[in-house]
């Protein structure tokens, strides 16, 4: 059976590509630290040698539309293209395409639906940010075949919070039933704390660091029955307008397991918002 | 009201490089031309299939042709697409990131909570 090698959740910050490719007066002050920890975050995925990547992330209305708007979707198909005009626009992010691991979205489907899961599928998906900013971060040279995983944290009605971390530990029972010798890291990225288009956002922190503070524990405590005590689809409309993007963080918490501490973590309080990065070793620590 | 045809018209607007630079230069004009051309179009068929139902309020093509972020806010247009099209069509009249924050600031006197969303 395939072997669950690294769980890793992370922020996703378009911003990161920029602030760190730019020299000069364009580079921002606080780009040499970002880089630094996102140099040694890497580290914990190459550590790994992971074959396949297992990417959870969230379309930002880019090919995902409100007139056919799925709440789980896998995407199957041998290529992905990604970053959208949008995204180079604003963002600076350039044009991609990531190889599909076709097989395992394969078995995700229908391990997922035979497990309740009425997963949605995608043959033809162009990813956004959500996917490729983790690539550009952890996995420069986007070379390992990858598996989207698509949740709507974005269009309500979602999912509540109980459900992606349902989903979360069924994913991790999926990949280690996938009959295969592969060495699989799952990804997943989200948000602390987020405003976008509202009052609070582009502060000097992110919108709410209590908030931030308290997540950041619930992560590398693993302690998801604190996390859904507190956190539901009505109270992450109070640290932000776009904190719903949590659920894919606590998503990764399912599929690291209940009370699994993080192997890595580490954040960087940023204006607007704050980053976080965790990783899991499942098999035990290979660094 | 609806939501949605507000968020179909940021959708559709952000996503045409030349749909982008039309608003940002006639909005009243843009939308008017929108409203009557795009806004029953069927996104992912052909022209036949058009949609047969949908239009805006007076408040909200007031909205849109005035290119008040604030009255889309407290409509619920989804802030994710307003300030993504605003970013695109105003931020290169600014310094870094002082759209975004002039942009916060004008919905100061708004509080929690927002209004809904959802479509």
């Amino acid at each position: 059976m395939a072997e669950l090698v690294a769980v890793v959740a992370s922020t996703h910050h378009p911003f990161y590509y920029r602030a760190s490719t730019s020299t000069g007066a364009d580079r921002p002050p606080f780009a040499d630290e970002w880089v630094a920890k996102i140099e040694r975050f890497r580290e914990t995925l190459t550590a790994a040698r992971p074959d396949v990547l297992v990417m959870v992330g969230s379309d930002h209305f880019h090919q995902l539309w409100l007139d056919n708007m799925p709440q789980f979707l896998v995407g199957k198909a041998p290529f992905f293209d990604a970053n959208w005009h949008n995204e180079e626009r604003e963002f600076g992010l350039p044009r991609m395409t990531l190889r599909g691991e076709e097989e395992l979205a394969a078995h995700l489907l229908r391990d997922g639906l035979d497990r309740d899961f009425d997963l949605a599928f995608s043959n033809e998906l162009r990813i956004d940010h959500s996917i490729t900013c983790p690539i550009i971060t952890l996995r420069p040279e986007a070379d390992l075949p990858i598996v989207p995983v698509y949740t709507n944290i974005f269009a309500p009605p979602m999912p509540r919070p109980q459900r992606f971390v349902a989903l979360g530990q069924a994913l991790r029972e999926m990949v280690e039933s996938w009959d295969s010798d592969k060495r699989v890291a799952v990804i997943g990225t989200g948000h602390l704390s987020l405003e976008l288009g509202g009052p609070r956002q582009f502060g000097e922190h992110g919108p709410d660091p209590e908030f931030d503070r308290k997540a950041v524990g619930w992560i590398a405590n693993g302690d998801i029955e604190g996390c859904l005590a507190e956190v539901t689809l009505d109270s992450l409309h109070h640290p932000g307008n776009a904190t719903h993007g949590f659920m894919d963080f606590m998503l990764m918490m399912g599929v690291a397991g209940a009370g699994q501490k993080a192997d890595h973590v580490d954040t960087l309080d940023l204006f607007h918002t704050m980053e976080a990065y965790f990783t899991w070793y499942p098999q035990g620590d290979p660094r | 009201m609806s939501r949605y045809l507000l968020d179909k018209f940021l959708f559709t607007v952000d996503r045409d490089p030349e749909l982008t630079e039309r608003y940002r230069e006639d909005p009243a004009g843009t939308v008017t031309w929108w409203e009557a051309e795009m806004a029953n179009t069927l996104l992912n068929s052909t022209a036949a299939e058009r949609t047969t139902w949908l239009a805006f309020d007076d408040d909200e093509r007031r909205a849109l042709a005035e290119h008040d972020h604030v009255a889309l806010f407290t409509m619920g247009a989804h802030p994710f697409l307003t300030l993504t099209l605003f970013i695109a069509m105003f931020e290169r009249d600014h310094g870094p990131m002082e759209y975004q924050r002039a942009y916060a600031r004008a919905m100061d006197h708004l509080s929690m909570p927002y209004p809904d969303i959802s479509t």
